[in-house]
């Protein structure tokens, strides 16, 4: 199959200037500046085929954004080779910017004194999109989004979480085939989160799009993206399943349990990260959890145990720490 | 083309919708902006009281015609702002604009058109109260009032170029303010905005000839008000028409070289 997405090398550095605090430095800067390389993204190589909806993650200054600049054509890249849908981003050929979109869940695009309807409208004009087929995208989206009765209200009525699916809903009316989402549910409750995440995987069903998302997240991660990309100081740590991540880098399974005597000593059995009242829970190497389990429930009378994978964040979280280590 | 139409037509019908939610607001604007040309309009009429009826052929009632119709050129000329750029640049306004596939500046061009159908029809009750104050000897012809039609629509673009021209320094660096003032004060000068250029001394009078600012503020206004002999209201168009053609191969050139600048910062 072919790629719809593929990136060669890529690499983006600036350079920012930069001199010490105070008069002296000052003073000195107007006749010397000088300047530091700073490599947001520095070679990255990665493909994504059509239709698949893959996870971009990374601690913030990872890298993240200036990808999905560099992808849409915001930005041109220093080096490297870079190629969606066969076009050139940094061409920001007419026809290719119909085909993608680039969501950020702190931007807007949605004119604040408007009812949605207005700028959809606008939207409908800018892309060209035949009024007929408009029509139907917009009611389609609203449904699913069950934005019916919020589209006549004026924007800045609207809370952030309607806004930010208003948003969206403007961002997809032309349909395109790539979908660049950077914190799409960034600030939002968990029913709004869950709302979005559900619409986003209606679409890449309904119209076999691309997506690549970033999110802090993880629970937007975990509930759309088979696959996961992890950058970090501009450079790839992991590109594959999100399973074999978990996998790879989950060295330890936490396991809780209620005890009619908490004073004793857990540590025997494995880290104590919690000790609640009662509760007490514990982070044991992954290979011993089934020993550990069997003689928690023989030795001590606890009730209610469950033995939990690491959770996502921790994954993540252990493979920039692995990495930082190597790089160290 | 027909997609051009439509985005225009679309564009400026939701200016014309926004604007209306806040007339009061464009009112006072209004209002605050026609105390400049007021206040020339006094100053002047008294200076030609004073030396015996007119200055340079202008009687108070030709300063009422020429600050009255300036009213409106003002309003005309209300383009985004080269300040704007930054901002638009920092809260990444711009980067959403860069999304879309159609150039930022039919944007702009857009939405400030729409506005000033908005501005037009506010300034008619305006215009009308400072006449009956003021008593202006404006008796144009049918040609004058056609090529002032366009004039002040062209005067619209020239300045929307040359302004994004300026703006777009904000690419290379973001302390230009300094740059903006010397630009307003050249243009306050050249332009037909302090006082009628024809009562500029010869050199300034030459001098502006050459520069975009009277093609974007004193033809309009001596089109409709000054008696022009039919050559020279075609050749204020005709400049009017090369100035935009210039401006706008100005701004495609720099925005070419501008945006591989871009760092989307902030956004």
């Amino acid at each position: 199959m072919t790629s719809v997405i593929s990136i060669s090398n890529l690499a983006k550095h600036y350079q920012v200037p930069e001199r010490e605090a105070g008069l002296a430095a000052a003073a000195k800067g107007l006749f010397k500046r000088t300047y530091k390389t700073v490599k947001a993204v520095d070679g990255i190589s990665f493909e994504i085929q059509p239709g698949e909806v893959v996870g971009f993650l990374g601690p913030n200054g990872a890298g993240k954004t200036t990808t999905l600049k560099m992808l849409s054509g915001l930005l041109h890249p220093t080096e490297g080779e870079l190629s969606v849908l066969g076009y050139q981003p940094a061409k920001r050929n007419h026809d290719y910017l119909r085909r993608i979109t680039l969501v950020m869940g702190n931007r807007n695009q949605l004119s604040w004194d408007l009812p949605a309807l207005d700028s959809f409208d606008l939207q409908r004009a800018i892309y060209g999109i035949p009024m007929d087929e408009f029509k139907r995208t917009r009611d389609e989206f609203i449904e699913l989004l069950d934005l019916k009765d919020l589209v006549q209200k004026p924007v800045r009525n609207l809370s952030l979480g309607e806004r930010m699916k208003m948003e969206i809903v403007g961002a997809l009316l032309h349909k395109p085939k790539i979908l660049f989402l950077d914190e799409p549910t960034l600030g939002l409750d968990v029913t709004m989160q869950k709302r979005i995440r559900s619409f986003i995987a209606e679409y890449n069903k309904r119209y076999d799009a691309t997506v690549l998302l970033t999110s802090h997240y993880m629970a937007d991660v975990e509930a759309l993206c088979k696959r996961v990309i992890v950058i970090h100081h501009g450079q790839l740590l992991f590109d594959g399943n999100l399973s074999s991540l978990k996998e790879k880098f989950s060295a330890f399974k936490t396991i809780s349990f209620d005890i009619d005597n908490p004073t004793q000593d857990f540590s025997q059995f494995g880290d104590v990260i919690a000790m609640d009242g009662l509760h007490v829970t514990l982070r044991v190497p992954k290979e011993k959890t089934s020993a550990v389990t069997t003689q928690l429930l023989s030795q001590l009378a606890v009730d209610d145990l469950t033995v939990e994978s690491t959770p996502i964040e921790d994954v993540i979280e252990s493979v920039f720490s692995v990495k930082k280590e190597a790089m160290e | 083309m027909r997609r051009y139409i439509d985005f225009y037509i679309t564009s400026m019908k939701m200016a014309v919708i926004e604007q209306w939610q806040y007339p009061v607001a464009n009112y006072f604007y209004m209002i605050g902006m026609i105390a400049e040309p007021v206040i020339y309009m006094v100053v002047w009429s008294a200076v030609a009281t004073q030396q015996g009826g007119e200055v340079g052929g202008y009687t108070p009632g030709a300063f009422a015609a020429y600050y009255i119709v300036w009213t409106l050129v003002r309003s005309m000329n209300v383009v985004f702002t080269p300040y704007g750029w930054e901002w638009r640049i920092r809260q990444g306004q711009l980067s959403m604009s860069l999304m879309r596939p159609i150039h930022p500046l039919h944007n702009d061009v857009a939405f400030f058109a729409g506005w000033k159908v908005v501005v037009i029809t506010l300034w008619i009750p305006l215009a009308l109260a400072l006449s009956l104050f003021f008593k202006p000897d404006l008796h144009p012809t049918l040609l004058d009032g056609i090529v002032f039609f366009f004039a002040i629509w062209f005067a619209y673009l020239i300045r929307t170029m040359t302004l994004s021209l300026l703006g777009m320094v904000t690419f290379w660096t973001t302390r230009v303010s300094a740059l903006f003032e010397l630009y307003f004060a050249a243009e306050l000068v050249l332009s037909g905005r302090l006082v009628p250029l024809s009562l500029m001394p010869e050199w300034v009078q030459r001098l502006a000839w050459f520069f975009p600012f009277r093609w974007a503020f004193g033809y309009p206004i001596e089109a409709l008000i000054g008696n022009m002999p039919v050559r020279d209201l075609l050749i204020g168009l005709g400049m009017q028409v090369a100035w935009i053609i210039f401006g706008a191969a100005a701004v495609s050139l720099v925005w070419k070289v501008a945006i591989r600048r871009f760092s989307a910062v902030g956004g």
